[in-house]
């Protein structure tokens, strides 16, 4: 009697919630199940904590990604703004403690602003090319990633720059503020500031409207060039944070970090709602998404599988993400 | 027994009913004219004849059978052709491999180019259009791709065929060919569906006219037993008074002129405005009013010309810059240039509150500020409770329209430019935005109305500007201002200067 309008009841909830927030909450339902099942340490107390604490780099790339993606495009340089980062930043944080011995943190300033800088240029080109020169996002990001990337492996010869003074790695690799590991605090504060940006000031509007429709949003007084172009230029500085922060982990400066960090943060972000027609995605979410890429990772390694099985199966999870977001769009468009 | 004819034939849109239970007959040889304003129903009629949708309810009969035109290429197959009044021409082949696209002569397994150039030929010699079968489409010009489009449709066994606005963009030359040809195929038993605006042509080729308003057929005449003031009745006769609401005016200072302001398109061409009037823009489809206006808007580069708003040149500023001076556009296009169909109607309506600036402090938005305004904003536009949470793309036009307007009341502007304010939008919806506008002009707003709806640019308008073919053919007070006279200034016999 009364399991026929609870079912519908059901399938009706789970509607809406698909239209709101997209495949994420049954993606990361089927993974909690079947990761318990393949292992019993998958959804124990000490192993989500390793999980949250590996997924910081994926997120704050993610939460750049996400800002291109709503204003429209997307971003492939991410992973060799992240490489450049760390060998800029080696490199300079070497030269300078040598130089400098006595004044290690004026070194390791002077090490992350070089970085920083460095990623600045890199979104300053994306930026300036896809809004001003209107070349398309996917051959602007790519063709820089090849720059980039080339760069990168130049200025090393592709050996990594070793010799990074100790307080650095120790204290944004290794260290603790307040009790909590220093990336995953950065992490928390980018967020935040993230969800303040995207839902509280007048640039996260206008980032929305602009992917959303550009032309009506050019009729709406706003200025989409510059739109576009800072989207580019903030989604590189946070991928050359987490350069910075992987360069910190793994204390050396080297060409080959986030290489597979594109795919993997246009999945989380595309798996989490972000559409690819642009001017739809959540900073919650996207988080969410992050996380729920480390935890397959993390829950296939648990379960022995492969590397490169792996890779497989990241692929079709991002296939089938967006396969999913289409449908989700022409519901949105038809109404029912 | 005519030789296509439509019974009942309706067409249901969500929210909106199209074509309300249409009977139309085509007898052989005969050339029938579909006479009606935008939105009256002549584009979906024609549109289920040349089988691209197909009818909720009624039936098309050919030669007294019924027909299920589900595809343009069943409706082809029968015989029955259309030229669209868009264009379908892929700009990167040549005219001969467009006009045979789908249908290529072949030899063996390849396309035999020769046979086919040889019969684009052979087409455009009965037609006597001028145009090469090797050229590429991009190079035409306008009139000439038309031209194209016509010769699309003159191959295999043509039974009836369907013109939609075929002289809108040709020169009064190729206007006698296509008229010639059309002499012709009437000679040889062809029945030609025709739809035109330009009533001065329905003298030389019309043989029967059919109006249609609303979605509703008011009546079929022959041409010898009416004459155009008679069309104009029928294809308007509503009571006008209780549509067009009467808007007090008491022009204030001049707040807006253009000085010889020229565009590709449009000559030199000057105006001023003041606050608190309506000035009306007429004209028809492609007669570059609109164009006017984007190219002040900084939508499109002008050539000549300046713009003072309030005593400041804005000639050269970004429309961004211009919006913010306080000249609000609206755009004629809701779709591709108004609104964000993937977001609510909330949504769409805060982006320009937000854009305004009047809800954020210190650079931070105060989200509460907005949904308030939001709410103020549609309640002015009378948005029903029930949509304003929904996406966009789930409104019927007419609601589409209020979130559009809505938009202009987010920013607190000097000057409104209306573009085209009530396209494909109900009667009903068409009265509510009408009383928005004479709301903003009493509270001495500048308002353009720039209208292909002839009564509307007439009844809203406190003054009148008429475009033809790129110029300002007449500057008209309201009360010189009747069909009559506007309409010959439509068709003013100049040929572009340009």
């Amino acid at each position: 009697m009364t399991t026929a309008p609870t079912s519908a009841d059901t399938s009706g909830v789970l509607r809406k919630l698909f239209l709101r927030v997209g495949v994420l909450p049954f993606f990361l339902a089927i993974a909690l199940v079947v990761f318990s099942l393949m292992s019993a340490k998958f959804l124990t107390g000490q192993n989500l904590v390793n999980v949250a604490r590996q997924s910081v780099y994926l997120v704050l790339v993610s939460l750049g990604q996400m800002l291109v993606l709503v204003s429209g495009g997307f971003d492939l340089s991410v992973g060799t703004a992240i490489a450049l980062t760390s060998v800029v930043s080696a490199v300079s944080m070497t030269w300078a403690a040598g130089v400098m011995p006595d004044a290690i943190w004026l070194a390791i300033v002077i090490g992350i602003a070089a970085g920083g800088f460095t990623a600045l240029m890199v979104g300053l080109v994306n930026g300036v090319g896809v809004a001003y020169f209107e070349v398309s996002p996917f051959i602007m990001t790519l063709g820089v990633s090849s720059v980039g990337a080339g760069l990168a492996l130049f200025l090393t010869g592709g050996v990594p720059v070793s010799g990074l003074p100790f307080a650095f790695g120790d204290t944004f690799g290794f260290g603790k503020w307040f009790g909590v590991p220093v990336p995953v605090f950065i992490a928390a504060i980018c967020i935040v500031v993230m969800w303040l940006v995207m839902s509280r000031t007048p640039l996260g509007t206008q980032i929305y409207a602009v992917g959303g429709n550009i032309k009506a949003a050019h009729l709406s007084a706003i200025n989409t060039k510059r739109t576009l172009m800072v989207s580019y230029i903030l989604c590189s500085l946070i991928a050359s944070l987490t350069g910075l922060l992987l360069t910190a982990r793994v204390e050396s400066g080297e060409a080959n970090l986030g290489g597979s960090m594109a795919l993997e943060s246009i999945a989380a972000c595309v798996i989490a709602g972000v559409s690819l027609r642009g001017g739809i995605g959540k900073v919650q979410t996207v988080v969410l998404g992050a996380f729920f890429i480390v935890m397959v990772q993390n829950g296939m390694n648990l379960a022995q599988i492969s590397s490169y099985m792996q890779m497989v199966l990241l692929g079709g999870l991002l296939i089938l993400a967006v396969i999913f977001d289409q449908m989700r769009y022409r519901m949105i468009m038809r109404g029912r | 027994m005519p030789l296509l004819s439509t019974h009942g034939l309706t067409k249901d849109y969500p929210g909106v009913r199209a074509l309300n239970a249409v009977d139309f007959d085509l007898n052989a040889g005969e050339v029938h004219v579909l006479f009606g304003e935008n939105g009256a129903g002549k584009s979906t009629l024609i549109s289920m004849l040349a089988g691209a949708t197909s009818p909720s309810e009624g039936t098309i009969y050919l030669d007294g059978h019924a027909m299920n035109f589900d595809t343009v290429a069943r409706a082809k197959s029968h015989g029955v052709y259309t030229v669209f009044q868009e264009f379908s021409l892929i700009p990167t082949l040549t005219v001969a491999e467009n006009m045979f696209l789908g249908q290529e002569p072949r030899a063996g397994f390849l396309i035999d180019h020769g046979e086919m150039r040889r019969r684009a030929q052979e087409i455009f010699d009965t037609l006597g259009f001028a145009l090469s079968p090797t050229a590429q489409v991009t190079s035409l010009s306008r009139a000439q791709q038309q031209m194209v489009e016509i010769a699309k449709a003159f191959h295999g066994d043509l039974k009836v065929l369907i013109l939609d606005e075929p002289t809108a963009s040709l020169t009064d030359r190729e206007v006698d060919h296509l008229f010639a040809f059309i002499k012709q195929q009437k000679a040889k038993g062809v029945g030609i569906v025709y739809i035109s605006h330009r009533m001065q042509e329905f003298a030389r080729i019309a043989d029967r006219v059919t109006v249609l308003r609303d979605g509703a057929k008011i009546g079929t005449v022959a041409m010898t037993d009416t004459d155009e003031a008679h069309l104009v009745e029928m294809m308007t006769g509503r009571a006008i008074a209780e549509i067009y609401p009467v808007i007090a005016t008491t022009p204030g200072a001049v707040v807006l002129e253009i000085k010889g302001l020229s565009t590709p398109g449009v000559a030199p061409s000057s105006l001023s405005l003041r606050a608190g009037e309506v000035l009306g823009v007429a004209g028809l489809v492609g007669c570059g009013k609109s164009r006017f206006f984007r190219a002040m808007m900084g939508l499109t580069a002008h050539q000549t010309g300046t713009v003072i708003l309030k005593g400041q040149d804005i000639t050269h500023l970004s429309t961004r810059e211009i919006i913010r001076r306080g000249l609000y556009y609206l755009s004629p296009d809701r779709k591709a240039e108004g609104l964000d169909l993937a977001k609510t109607s909330h949504d769409n309506l805060g982006l320009n509150v937000v854009t305004s600036g009047t809800a954020s402090k210190r650079g931070w938005i105060n989200w509460r500020v907005v949904r308030e305004r939001v709410a103020e904003i549609a309640d002015r536009v009378e948005l029903p409770h029930d949509y304003r949470a929904k996406y966009v793309s789930q409104l019927s036009g007419g609601n589409q329209q209020k979130v559009l307007f809505g938009k202009a009341f987010g920013q607190d502007a000097d000057v409104y430019i209306f573009d085209e304010p009530t396209v494909g939008v109900d009667m009903g919806t068409r009265a509510a935005l009408y009383l928005k506008i004479k709301s903003l002009a009493e509270a001495g707003k500048a308002v353009v109305v720039i209208s292909s709806d002839l009564p509307e640019a007439i009844n809203l308008s406190h003054r009148l500007l008429v475009f033809a073919h790129g110029h300002v053919t007449a500057e008209l007070a309201r009360a010189d201002a009747t069909e009559d006279t506007v309409l010959k200034h439509f068709f003013v016999e100049s040929e572009p200067t340009l």
